[in-house]
Protein backbone atom coordinates (compact mmCIF):
# COMPACT_ATOMS: atom_id res chain seq x y z
CA UNK A 1 0.00 0.00 0.00
CA UNK A 2 1.33 3.47 -1.40
CA UNK A 3 1.78 6.04 1.58
CA UNK A 4 0.92 9.54 0.73
CA UNK A 5 4.06 11.46 0.03
CA UNK A 6 5.34 14.01 3.10
CA UNK A 7 6.35 17.64 1.81
CA UNK A 8 9.51 17.01 3.52
CA UNK A 9 10.58 14.75 1.01
CA UNK A 10 8.95 16.79 -1.91
CA UNK A 11 11.34 19.42 -0.83
CA UNK A 12 13.82 17.05 -0.27
CA UNK A 13 13.73 16.35 -3.80
CA UNK A 14 13.71 19.11 -5.09
CA UNK A 15 16.65 20.41 -3.90
CA UNK A 16 18.36 17.43 -4.68
CA UNK A 17 16.96 18.52 -8.34
CA UNK A 18 18.24 21.99 -7.60
CA UNK A 19 14.45 23.06 -8.29
CA UNK A 20 13.72 25.87 -5.43
CA UNK A 21 10.13 25.82 -5.05
CA UNK A 22 7.95 28.26 -2.68
CA UNK A 23 6.17 26.80 0.47
CA UNK A 24 2.73 27.20 -2.01
CA UNK A 25 4.06 24.82 -4.79
CA UNK A 26 5.95 22.67 -3.01
CA UNK A 27 2.01 22.07 -0.93
CA UNK A 28 0.82 21.60 -4.35
CA UNK A 29 3.49 19.42 -5.45
CA UNK A 30 2.86 17.24 -2.24
CA UNK A 31 -0.56 16.68 -3.07
CA UNK A 32 -0.15 16.24 -6.81
CA UNK A 33 2.44 13.32 -6.37
CA UNK A 34 0.29 11.90 -3.54
CA UNK A 35 -2.40 11.45 -6.60
CA UNK A 36 0.19 10.32 -8.78
CA UNK A 37 1.47 6.98 -6.24
CA UNK A 38 -3.12 7.12 -5.22
CA UNK A 39 -2.40 4.72 -8.92
CA UNK A 40 -0.31 2.18 -7.39
CA UNK A 41 -3.10 1.32 -5.07
CA UNK A 42 -4.36 -0.94 -7.64
CA UNK A 43 -0.98 -3.34 -7.97
CA UNK A 44 -0.34 -2.92 -4.78
CA UNK A 45 -3.72 -5.03 -4.25
CA UNK A 46 -2.80 -7.79 -6.68
CA UNK A 47 -0.58 -10.94 -5.08
CA UNK A 48 2.90 -10.65 -7.39
CA UNK A 49 4.96 -12.72 -5.28
CA UNK A 50 5.93 -15.04 -8.56
CA UNK A 51 5.97 -11.72 -11.03
CA UNK A 52 9.60 -10.68 -11.89
CA UNK A 53 9.70 -7.16 -11.52
CA UNK A 54 9.51 -5.30 -15.30
CA UNK A 55 12.17 -3.03 -15.81
CA UNK A 56 11.61 -2.26 -19.52
CA UNK A 57 8.67 -2.89 -22.16
CA UNK A 58 10.65 -4.40 -24.53
CA UNK A 59 12.28 -8.08 -24.42
CA UNK A 60 15.62 -6.77 -25.75
CA UNK A 61 19.08 -7.99 -24.78
CA UNK A 62 22.87 -7.53 -25.39
CA UNK A 63 22.55 -4.47 -28.06
CA UNK A 64 26.39 -3.91 -28.88
CA UNK A 65 28.67 -1.43 -31.17
CA UNK A 66 31.63 -2.64 -32.52
CA UNK A 67 34.65 -0.85 -31.23
CA UNK A 68 35.05 1.62 -34.62
CA UNK A 69 35.82 5.27 -34.48
CA UNK A 70 33.85 7.77 -35.87
CA UNK A 71 34.37 11.24 -36.78
CA UNK A 72 33.89 13.79 -33.75
CA UNK A 73 31.67 16.94 -33.92
CA UNK A 74 33.47 19.98 -34.94
CA UNK A 75 34.91 21.89 -32.30
CA UNK A 76 34.34 25.25 -33.51
CA UNK A 77 30.75 24.26 -34.27
CA UNK A 78 29.81 22.87 -31.43
CA UNK A 79 31.65 25.64 -28.59
CA UNK A 80 29.79 28.32 -30.88
CA UNK A 81 26.88 27.07 -29.10
CA UNK A 82 28.29 27.11 -25.70
CA UNK A 83 27.33 30.07 -23.82
CA UNK A 84 31.11 30.71 -23.28
CA UNK A 85 34.26 29.00 -24.29
CA UNK A 86 37.86 29.68 -24.32
CA UNK A 87 41.11 27.76 -25.42
CA UNK A 88 39.02 25.09 -27.06
CA UNK A 89 36.97 24.34 -24.03
CA UNK A 90 33.75 25.11 -22.24
CA UNK A 91 33.45 27.73 -20.09
CA UNK A 92 31.21 27.34 -17.00
CA UNK A 93 31.16 29.12 -13.66
CA UNK A 94 32.64 28.46 -10.58
CA UNK A 95 30.77 25.06 -9.16
CA UNK A 96 30.17 24.05 -5.49
CA UNK A 97 29.85 21.12 -3.57
CA UNK A 98 31.93 18.27 -5.30
CA UNK A 99 35.42 18.14 -6.28
CA UNK A 100 36.12 14.74 -8.20
CA UNK B 1 60.42 -4.37 1.92
CA UNK B 2 60.24 -1.13 3.25
CA UNK B 3 59.42 -0.31 7.01
CA UNK B 4 55.96 -1.49 8.31
CA UNK B 5 54.77 1.39 10.77
CA UNK B 6 52.90 -0.51 13.00
CA UNK B 7 49.78 1.13 15.11
CA UNK B 8 50.53 1.59 19.04
CA UNK B 9 48.32 -0.38 21.17
CA UNK B 10 47.21 -2.92 18.78
CA UNK B 11 45.10 -1.11 17.29
CA UNK B 12 45.46 -2.83 13.99
CA UNK B 13 44.46 -0.89 10.07
CA UNK B 14 41.64 -2.22 7.66
CA UNK B 15 41.76 -1.00 4.13
CA UNK B 16 39.79 -1.89 0.96
CA UNK B 17 40.29 -0.11 -2.39
CA UNK B 18 38.60 1.29 -5.40
CA UNK B 19 40.55 1.12 -8.48
CA UNK B 20 39.60 3.07 -11.91
CA UNK B 21 40.69 1.50 -15.02
CA UNK B 22 40.32 3.03 -18.59
CA UNK B 23 39.48 0.48 -20.77
CA UNK B 24 42.29 0.32 -23.80
CA UNK B 25 39.10 0.55 -26.39
CA UNK B 26 39.54 2.41 -29.56
CA UNK B 27 36.00 4.13 -28.77
CA UNK B 28 34.44 5.71 -26.13
CA UNK B 29 31.84 3.32 -23.81
CA UNK B 30 28.59 4.62 -25.69
CA UNK B 31 29.73 6.09 -28.34
CA UNK B 32 32.30 6.25 -31.69
CA UNK B 33 34.21 9.05 -30.46
CA UNK B 34 38.49 8.10 -29.97
CA UNK B 35 39.08 7.03 -26.71
CA UNK B 36 42.87 9.07 -26.93
CA UNK B 37 44.75 10.29 -24.30
CA UNK B 38 46.57 13.74 -24.82
CA UNK B 39 44.22 15.03 -27.56
CA UNK B 40 43.66 18.55 -28.46
CA UNK B 41 41.08 19.59 -26.14
CA UNK B 42 37.38 18.98 -27.47
CA UNK B 43 38.24 16.93 -30.61
CA UNK B 44 36.62 13.69 -29.70
CA UNK B 45 33.26 14.45 -28.70
CA UNK B 46 30.00 13.32 -30.25
CA UNK B 47 26.24 14.01 -29.18
CA UNK B 48 26.13 11.25 -26.42
CA UNK B 49 29.35 12.85 -24.82
CA UNK B 50 27.80 16.08 -24.82
CA UNK B 51 24.27 14.73 -23.87
CA UNK B 52 22.61 16.57 -26.72
CA UNK B 53 18.62 15.91 -26.77
CA UNK B 54 18.03 12.50 -28.59
CA UNK B 55 21.62 10.86 -28.30
CA UNK B 56 21.25 7.34 -27.41
CA UNK B 57 23.90 5.60 -25.91
CA UNK B 58 24.93 2.07 -27.27
CA UNK B 59 27.38 -0.32 -25.72
CA UNK B 60 30.59 -0.84 -26.96
CA UNK B 61 31.37 -4.34 -27.36
CA UNK B 62 35.00 -4.03 -27.17
CA UNK B 63 34.66 -2.78 -23.49
CA UNK B 64 32.78 -5.47 -22.19
CA UNK B 65 34.97 -8.23 -23.76
CA UNK B 66 38.06 -5.96 -21.89
CA UNK B 67 36.25 -6.27 -18.53
CA UNK B 68 35.41 -9.46 -18.70
CA UNK B 69 38.68 -10.55 -19.52
CA UNK B 70 39.77 -8.46 -15.46
CA UNK B 71 36.72 -10.15 -14.39
CA UNK B 72 37.94 -13.48 -15.28
CA UNK B 73 41.68 -12.70 -14.48
CA UNK B 74 40.41 -11.47 -11.00
CA UNK B 75 38.37 -14.95 -10.75
CA UNK B 76 35.12 -13.17 -10.33
CA UNK B 77 31.77 -14.38 -11.78
CA UNK B 78 30.72 -13.01 -14.55
CA UNK B 79 26.97 -12.49 -14.89
CA UNK B 80 23.98 -10.55 -16.33
CA UNK B 81 23.88 -7.26 -15.40
CA UNK B 82 22.52 -3.59 -15.93
CA UNK B 83 23.18 0.09 -15.84
CA UNK B 84 21.88 2.66 -13.92
CA UNK B 85 21.92 6.58 -13.92
CA UNK B 86 23.77 8.16 -11.09
CA UNK B 87 22.73 11.47 -11.01
CA UNK B 88 24.57 14.71 -10.03
CA UNK B 89 25.05 17.89 -10.81
CA UNK B 90 28.43 18.90 -12.25
CA UNK B 91 30.15 19.87 -15.31
CA UNK B 92 32.35 16.91 -15.66
CA UNK B 93 29.29 15.15 -17.46
CA UNK B 94 27.27 17.30 -19.11
CA UNK B 95 24.23 15.04 -18.89
CA UNK B 96 24.19 15.59 -15.04
CA UNK B 97 24.43 11.88 -14.25
CA UNK B 98 27.09 8.90 -14.92
CA UNK B 99 25.66 5.73 -16.42
CA UNK B 100 27.40 3.38 -13.91
CA UNK B 101 26.35 -0.04 -12.82
CA UNK B 102 24.92 -0.46 -9.36
CA UNK B 103 22.85 -3.86 -7.43
CA UNK B 104 23.63 -5.89 -10.62
CA UNK B 105 27.35 -5.18 -11.68
CA UNK B 106 29.10 -7.53 -14.41
CA UNK B 107 31.46 -8.91 -12.47
CA UNK B 108 31.51 -10.21 -8.90
CA UNK B 109 33.18 -12.11 -5.86
CA UNK B 110 36.67 -12.81 -6.95
CA UNK B 111 39.92 -12.59 -5.65
CA UNK B 112 43.53 -11.89 -6.20
CA UNK B 113 46.51 -13.15 -4.63
CA UNK B 114 49.20 -11.63 -3.07
CA UNK B 115 53.06 -12.33 -1.87
CA UNK B 116 52.74 -14.75 0.88
CA UNK B 117 49.50 -16.29 0.15
CA UNK B 118 47.56 -13.63 0.87
CA UNK B 119 44.29 -13.51 -0.31
CA UNK B 120 42.32 -10.01 -0.93
CA UNK B 121 39.01 -10.06 -1.90
CA UNK B 122 36.82 -8.27 -4.93
CA UNK B 123 33.93 -7.50 -4.25
CA UNK B 124 32.60 -6.54 -8.04
CA UNK B 125 34.73 -4.91 -10.81
CA UNK B 126 31.70 -3.01 -12.91
CA UNK B 127 31.56 -1.02 -15.83
CA UNK B 128 30.95 2.73 -16.03
CA UNK B 129 32.19 5.96 -18.22
CA UNK B 130 34.72 8.76 -16.90
CA UNK B 131 34.13 11.98 -16.67
CA UNK B 132 35.52 14.84 -18.64
CA UNK B 133 38.22 16.86 -17.38
CA UNK B 134 37.87 20.44 -15.51
CA UNK B 135 40.12 23.10 -14.74
CA UNK B 136 39.81 25.56 -12.16
CA UNK B 137 41.09 29.09 -12.75
CA UNK B 138 40.90 31.96 -10.44
CA UNK B 139 40.77 31.77 -7.09
CA UNK B 140 44.31 31.04 -4.62
CA UNK B 141 44.52 27.33 -4.89
CA UNK B 142 43.72 26.28 -8.24
CA UNK B 143 41.75 23.74 -6.66
CA UNK B 144 37.72 24.08 -7.07
CA UNK B 145 36.33 26.07 -4.09
CA UNK B 146 37.45 29.55 -4.50
CA UNK B 147 37.58 29.05 -8.05
CA UNK B 148 36.38 31.92 -10.42
CA UNK B 149 35.49 29.73 -13.48
CA UNK B 150 36.22 26.17 -14.74
CA UNK B 151 37.36 25.35 -18.18
CA UNK B 152 35.89 21.78 -19.56
CA UNK B 153 37.58 19.47 -21.83
CA UNK B 154 35.11 16.13 -22.68
CA UNK B 155 37.67 13.66 -24.48
CA UNK B 156 37.94 12.09 -21.38
CA UNK B 157 33.77 12.02 -20.63
CA UNK B 158 32.22 8.55 -21.63
CA UNK B 159 35.80 6.70 -21.80
CA UNK B 160 34.72 3.09 -20.86
CA UNK B 161 36.06 2.17 -17.28
CA UNK B 162 36.13 -0.49 -15.02
CA UNK B 163 35.95 0.01 -10.91
CA UNK B 164 37.46 -2.42 -8.92
CA UNK B 165 36.56 -2.66 -5.87
CA UNK B 166 38.64 -4.77 -3.07
CA UNK B 167 36.85 -6.42 0.43
CA UNK B 168 38.67 -4.66 3.31
CA UNK B 169 40.96 -7.59 3.69
CA UNK B 170 44.10 -5.70 3.13
CA UNK B 171 45.42 -5.26 6.59
CA UNK B 172 49.12 -3.09 6.04
CA UNK B 173 49.97 -0.06 3.57
CA UNK B 174 52.94 -2.84 1.97
CA UNK B 175 50.00 -4.87 1.29
CA UNK B 176 47.75 -2.23 -0.03
CA UNK B 177 51.31 -1.23 -2.37
CA UNK B 178 51.52 -5.33 -3.23
CA UNK B 179 47.64 -5.21 -4.37
CA UNK B 180 47.79 -2.03 -6.49
CA UNK B 181 51.11 -3.40 -8.17
CA UNK B 182 50.02 -6.93 -8.25
CA UNK B 183 46.70 -5.74 -9.89
CA UNK B 184 48.41 -3.26 -12.41
CA UNK B 185 50.46 -5.93 -13.30
CA UNK B 186 47.42 -8.43 -14.28
CA UNK B 187 45.39 -5.31 -16.05
CA UNK B 188 48.96 -5.05 -18.92
CA UNK B 189 48.75 -8.60 -18.85
CA UNK B 190 45.45 -9.32 -20.19
CA UNK B 191 45.41 -5.91 -22.40
CA UNK B 192 43.04 -4.31 -20.87
CA UNK B 193 44.30 -0.98 -19.86
CA UNK B 194 48.00 1.03 -20.46
CA UNK B 195 47.19 1.26 -16.13
CA UNK B 196 49.59 4.25 -16.19
CA UNK B 197 48.96 5.93 -13.03
CA UNK B 198 50.89 9.10 -14.00
CA UNK B 199 48.65 9.52 -16.97
CA UNK B 200 45.60 8.80 -14.85
CA UNK B 201 44.45 6.28 -16.67
CA UNK B 202 44.65 3.75 -12.86
CA UNK B 203 43.91 5.64 -10.00
CA UNK B 204 42.60 4.43 -6.48
CA UNK B 205 40.63 5.47 -4.09
CA UNK B 206 41.80 4.45 -0.29
CA UNK B 207 39.36 3.21 2.21
CA UNK B 208 41.34 3.32 5.50
CA UNK B 209 39.57 2.62 8.78
CA UNK B 210 41.21 1.30 12.33
CA UNK B 211 39.71 -0.76 14.88
CA UNK B 212 40.87 -3.17 17.93
CA UNK B 213 40.97 -6.81 17.41
CA UNK B 214 37.42 -8.23 18.41
CA UNK B 215 35.98 -5.11 18.08
CA UNK B 216 33.81 -3.90 14.45
CA UNK B 217 35.48 -1.69 12.23
CA UNK B 218 35.89 1.46 12.72
CA UNK B 219 34.58 4.71 10.40
CA UNK B 220 36.14 4.76 7.20
CA UNK B 221 37.73 7.46 5.35
CA UNK B 222 38.08 7.55 1.85
CA UNK B 223 41.48 8.67 0.55
CA UNK B 224 41.16 10.41 -3.01
CA UNK B 225 44.15 11.62 -5.20
CA UNK B 226 46.49 8.87 -4.55
CA UNK B 227 48.41 8.69 -7.67
CA UNK B 228 51.30 6.66 -7.63
CA UNK B 229 52.15 3.52 -5.95
CA UNK B 230 54.13 4.68 -3.24
CA UNK B 231 51.57 7.28 -2.40
CA UNK B 232 49.44 4.45 -1.54
CA UNK B 233 51.66 3.54 1.42
CA UNK B 234 52.10 7.17 2.51
CA UNK B 235 48.50 7.93 2.64
CA UNK B 236 47.60 4.80 4.46
CA UNK B 237 50.32 5.44 7.06
CA UNK B 238 49.51 8.90 7.54
CA UNK B 239 45.57 8.64 7.95
CA UNK B 240 45.59 5.82 10.05
CA UNK B 241 48.13 7.25 12.41
CA UNK B 242 45.97 10.74 12.36
CA UNK B 243 42.64 8.21 12.98
CA UNK B 244 44.81 6.54 15.64
CA UNK B 245 45.60 10.08 17.52
CA UNK B 246 42.22 11.71 17.14
CA UNK B 247 40.79 8.67 19.09
CA UNK B 248 43.16 8.73 21.29
CA UNK B 249 43.07 11.60 22.25
CA UNK B 250 39.14 11.57 22.63
CA UNK B 251 38.05 12.18 19.35
CA UNK B 252 35.90 10.82 17.00
CA UNK B 253 36.28 9.45 13.25
CA UNK B 254 33.83 11.37 11.02
CA UNK B 255 33.07 9.65 7.47
CA UNK B 256 34.00 11.99 5.06
CA UNK B 257 36.22 11.84 1.82
CA UNK B 258 40.23 13.33 2.26
CA UNK B 259 42.29 14.52 -0.03
CA UNK B 260 45.71 13.00 -0.23
CA UNK B 261 48.48 15.68 -1.18
CA UNK B 262 51.83 13.97 -1.95
CA UNK B 263 53.81 17.27 -1.11
CA UNK B 264 52.86 17.71 2.26
CA UNK B 265 52.19 13.71 2.74
CA UNK B 266 49.09 14.77 4.89
CA UNK B 267 45.03 13.68 4.03
CA UNK B 268 42.67 16.94 4.49
CA UNK B 269 38.68 16.62 4.46
CA UNK B 270 37.10 17.49 1.21
CA UNK B 271 33.96 16.89 1.77
CA UNK B 272 32.12 14.94 4.37
CA UNK B 273 29.47 12.44 4.16
CA UNK B 274 26.47 14.44 5.87
CA UNK B 275 26.42 16.54 2.13
CA UNK B 276 24.79 12.92 1.64
CA UNK B 277 26.04 11.36 -1.47
CA UNK B 278 21.73 11.04 -2.71
CA UNK B 279 22.64 9.88 -5.92
CA UNK B 280 19.02 8.62 -6.92
CA UNK B 281 20.22 5.76 -8.85
CA UNK B 282 17.98 4.05 -11.47
CA UNK B 283 17.84 2.11 -14.31
CA UNK B 284 19.38 3.68 -17.22
CA UNK B 285 16.24 3.43 -19.99
CA UNK B 286 17.97 3.94 -22.74
CA UNK B 287 20.22 0.94 -22.33
CA UNK B 288 18.63 -2.64 -22.14
CA UNK B 289 20.43 -5.89 -19.92
CA UNK B 290 23.54 -7.12 -20.87
CA UNK B 291 23.45 -11.12 -20.58
CA UNK B 292 26.92 -12.32 -21.67
CA UNK B 293 26.15 -16.21 -22.72
CA UNK B 294 28.02 -19.05 -21.14
CA UNK B 295 30.03 -19.65 -24.66
CA UNK B 296 31.11 -15.83 -24.85
CA UNK B 297 32.12 -16.14 -21.29
CA UNK B 298 33.94 -19.38 -22.02
CA UNK B 299 35.88 -17.74 -24.82
CA UNK B 300 36.92 -14.84 -23.34
CA UNK B 301 38.30 -17.23 -20.51
CA UNK B 302 40.26 -19.64 -22.97
CA UNK B 303 41.84 -16.50 -24.51
CA UNK B 304 43.10 -15.30 -21.18
CA UNK B 305 47.25 -15.23 -21.34
CA UNK B 306 48.82 -16.87 -18.58
CA UNK B 307 48.58 -14.44 -15.73
CA UNK B 308 51.69 -13.05 -13.79
CA UNK B 309 51.37 -15.18 -10.28
CA UNK B 310 51.73 -18.23 -12.41
CA UNK B 311 54.25 -16.49 -14.70
CA UNK B 312 56.52 -16.03 -11.89
CA UNK B 313 55.94 -19.48 -9.79
CA UNK B 314 57.05 -21.18 -13.10
CA UNK B 315 60.07 -18.97 -13.86
CA UNK B 316 61.36 -18.95 -10.15
CA UNK B 317 60.60 -22.76 -10.67
CA UNK B 318 62.60 -23.12 -13.87
CA UNK B 319 65.71 -20.62 -12.44
CA UNK B 320 65.67 -21.98 -8.58
CA UNK B 321 64.74 -18.19 -7.43
CA UNK B 322 62.25 -17.07 -5.16
CA UNK B 323 58.69 -16.57 -6.36
CA UNK B 324 57.68 -13.63 -4.88
CA UNK B 325 61.69 -11.98 -5.23
CA UNK B 326 62.51 -9.13 -7.03
CA UNK B 327 64.06 -11.15 -9.80
CA UNK B 328 60.85 -13.07 -10.67
CA UNK B 329 58.76 -9.84 -10.06
CA UNK B 330 61.03 -7.59 -12.52
CA UNK B 331 61.70 -10.18 -15.05
CA UNK B 332 57.61 -11.41 -15.40
CA UNK B 333 56.84 -7.83 -15.24
CA UNK B 334 58.91 -6.81 -18.36
CA UNK B 335 57.68 -9.82 -19.96
CA UNK B 336 61.24 -11.06 -20.27
CA UNK B 337 60.42 -14.58 -18.75
CA UNK B 338 59.92 -16.00 -21.81
CA UNK B 339 63.36 -14.22 -22.96
CA UNK B 340 64.89 -15.99 -20.06
CA UNK B 341 63.16 -19.28 -21.28
CA UNK B 342 64.89 -18.83 -24.65
CA UNK B 343 68.47 -18.18 -22.79
CA UNK B 344 68.07 -21.81 -21.09
CA UNK B 345 67.03 -23.30 -23.73
CA UNK B 346 70.23 -21.95 -25.94
CA UNK B 347 72.05 -23.90 -23.25
CA UNK B 348 72.28 -21.10 -20.89
CA UNK B 349 73.06 -20.88 -16.88
CA UNK B 350 69.24 -20.71 -15.57
CA UNK B 351 70.05 -18.45 -12.13
CA UNK B 352 72.50 -16.36 -14.22
CA UNK B 353 70.25 -15.72 -16.70
CA UNK B 354 66.95 -14.43 -14.83
CA UNK B 355 69.76 -12.22 -12.59
CA UNK B 356 71.69 -11.27 -15.51
CA UNK B 357 68.37 -10.29 -17.06
CA UNK B 358 66.75 -8.54 -14.47
CA UNK B 359 69.57 -6.09 -13.20
CA UNK B 360 71.03 -5.40 -17.53
CA UNK B 361 68.09 -5.67 -19.23
CA UNK B 362 65.83 -2.95 -18.01
CA UNK B 363 65.43 -0.44 -21.32
CA UNK B 364 65.27 -3.82 -23.66
CA UNK B 365 61.67 -4.62 -23.57
CA UNK B 366 59.89 -7.79 -23.82
CA UNK B 367 61.72 -8.58 -26.90
CA UNK B 368 65.71 -8.12 -26.31
CA UNK B 369 67.95 -7.44 -29.29
CA UNK B 370 70.65 -9.59 -27.45
CA UNK B 371 69.97 -12.71 -29.14
CA UNK B 372 69.19 -15.70 -26.22
CA UNK B 373 72.14 -18.35 -27.33
CA UNK B 374 74.95 -14.98 -27.12
CA UNK B 375 73.91 -14.61 -23.63
CA UNK B 376 73.12 -18.43 -23.14
CA UNK B 377 76.86 -18.48 -23.84
CA UNK B 378 77.99 -15.09 -21.56
CA UNK B 379 76.33 -17.66 -18.11
CA UNK B 380 78.58 -20.57 -19.35
CA UNK B 381 81.78 -18.73 -19.57
CA UNK B 382 81.09 -17.29 -16.22
CA UNK B 383 79.52 -20.62 -14.66
CA UNK B 384 82.67 -22.63 -16.00
CA UNK B 385 84.88 -19.63 -14.57
CA UNK B 386 86.35 -18.77 -17.92
CA UNK B 387 85.79 -15.50 -16.77
CA UNK B 388 85.73 -13.57 -13.36
CA UNK B 389 82.15 -11.99 -12.23
CA UNK B 390 83.51 -8.71 -12.72
CA UNK B 391 84.46 -9.61 -16.52
CA UNK B 392 81.08 -10.96 -16.91
CA UNK B 393 79.50 -7.63 -16.19
CA UNK B 394 82.14 -6.03 -18.71
CA UNK B 395 81.07 -8.52 -21.28
CA UNK B 396 77.49 -8.17 -20.50
CA UNK B 397 77.32 -4.26 -21.24
CA UNK B 398 79.37 -5.12 -24.58
CA UNK B 399 76.54 -7.71 -25.27
CA UNK B 400 74.00 -5.46 -25.05
CA UNK B 401 75.79 -2.24 -26.96
CA UNK B 402 76.79 -4.23 -29.59
CA UNK B 403 73.75 -5.87 -29.83
CA UNK B 404 74.88 -9.53 -29.65
CA UNK B 405 77.95 -11.05 -30.86
CA UNK B 406 80.47 -14.14 -30.13
CA UNK B 407 80.58 -13.42 -26.47
CA UNK B 408 84.62 -15.53 -26.49
CA UNK B 409 85.62 -13.05 -28.89
CA UNK B 410 84.73 -10.04 -27.28
CA UNK B 411 86.45 -11.69 -24.07
CA UNK B 412 89.45 -12.38 -25.91
CA UNK B 413 89.33 -9.16 -27.30
CA UNK B 414 89.51 -7.49 -23.95
CA UNK B 415 92.03 -9.47 -22.81
CA UNK B 416 90.23 -11.53 -20.64
CA UNK B 417 91.36 -14.96 -22.49
CA UNK B 418 94.40 -14.46 -20.38
CA UNK B 419 93.17 -15.37 -16.97
CA UNK B 420 91.92 -18.82 -17.57
CA UNK B 421 93.60 -20.88 -14.65
CA UNK B 422 96.88 -21.41 -16.78
CA UNK B 423 97.57 -17.57 -16.84
CA UNK B 424 96.59 -17.20 -12.98
CA UNK B 425 99.04 -19.96 -11.83
CA UNK B 426 101.75 -17.69 -13.70
CA UNK B 427 100.47 -14.73 -12.11
CA UNK B 428 100.87 -16.48 -8.96
CA UNK B 429 104.11 -17.94 -9.67
CA UNK B 430 105.44 -14.34 -10.59
CA UNK B 431 103.82 -12.59 -7.24
CA UNK B 432 105.96 -15.49 -5.53
CA UNK B 433 108.92 -14.73 -6.84
CA UNK B 434 108.52 -11.27 -6.98
CA UNK B 435 107.13 -10.87 -2.98
CA UNK B 436 109.41 -13.45 -1.38
CA UNK B 437 108.83 -12.30 2.29
CA UNK B 438 105.15 -11.79 1.88
CA UNK B 439 105.09 -15.64 0.84
CA UNK B 440 106.92 -16.93 3.99
CA UNK B 441 105.25 -15.06 6.06
CA UNK B 442 101.69 -15.98 4.31
CA UNK B 443 103.12 -20.09 4.68
CA UNK B 444 104.06 -19.58 8.31
CA UNK B 445 100.66 -18.50 8.96
CA UNK B 446 100.48 -15.19 9.08
CA UNK B 447 96.96 -14.72 6.86
CA UNK B 448 97.54 -10.71 6.52
CA UNK B 449 100.19 -11.74 3.88
CA UNK B 450 97.81 -13.00 1.76
CA UNK B 451 97.20 -9.59 0.82
CA UNK B 452 100.21 -8.24 -0.34
CA UNK B 453 100.36 -11.53 -2.62
CA UNK B 454 96.57 -10.87 -4.34
CA UNK B 455 97.65 -7.33 -4.57
CA UNK B 456 100.58 -8.15 -6.92
CA UNK B 457 98.79 -10.37 -8.96
CA UNK B 458 95.88 -7.68 -9.09
CA UNK B 459 98.39 -5.10 -10.45
CA UNK B 460 100.09 -7.72 -12.94
CA UNK B 461 96.96 -8.13 -14.79
CA UNK B 462 95.57 -4.93 -14.69
CA UNK B 463 92.71 -5.77 -11.81
CA UNK B 464 91.24 -8.52 -14.41
CA UNK B 465 92.23 -11.18 -12.10
CA UNK B 466 89.42 -12.81 -10.15
CA UNK B 467 90.63 -12.48 -6.18
CA UNK B 468 89.28 -15.42 -4.97
CA UNK B 469 89.71 -17.75 -7.43
CA UNK B 470 93.52 -15.88 -7.11
CA UNK B 471 93.20 -16.65 -2.73
CA UNK B 472 92.46 -20.42 -3.54
CA UNK B 473 95.51 -20.80 -5.93
CA UNK B 474 97.73 -19.46 -3.12
CA UNK B 475 96.00 -21.26 -0.50
CA UNK B 476 96.60 -24.81 -2.29
CA UNK B 477 100.25 -23.78 -3.39
CA UNK B 478 100.35 -23.13 0.51
CA UNK B 479 98.83 -26.52 1.01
Amino acid sequence: MAEKISQETVIKVSRLARLSLTSNEAEKMTSQLSGMLEHFRDIDALDLADVEPMTRPYPLKNVLREDVVAPSLDRDEVLGQAPAAESGRFRVPPTIGFDV
Amino acid sequence: MSEVPVLPNDWQLIVGLEVHVELATKTKMFSASANRFGDEPNTNIDPVTLGLPGALPVLNQHAIELAMRIGLALNCKVQPCTFHRKNYFYPDLPKAYQITQYDHPLNVDGHLMLPGDVRIGIERAHLEEDTGKSTHFGGSSGRIHGSDYSLLDYNRAGVPLVEIVSRPDIRTSEQARQYVAELRSILLAVGASDAKMEEGSMRCDVNVSVHKPGTPFGTRCEIKNVNSIRSVGRAIDYESRRQVDLIESGGTIRQETRHWDDSTGRTETLRTKEDADDYRYFLEPDLVPLVPDPAWIEAVRAALPVLPAARRKALAELCGVDKDGESAIVVVERGQDDYVRAVISAGGDARRAVIYVQQAFAEQGAAPKVPAKDLAALTILERDAKVTSTQAKTLLTDLIESGGGDVVAMANKRGFEALDTAALEAMVDAAIAAEPGAWQKYCDGEEKALGALVGAIMKSSKGKADGKAATALLQARRG
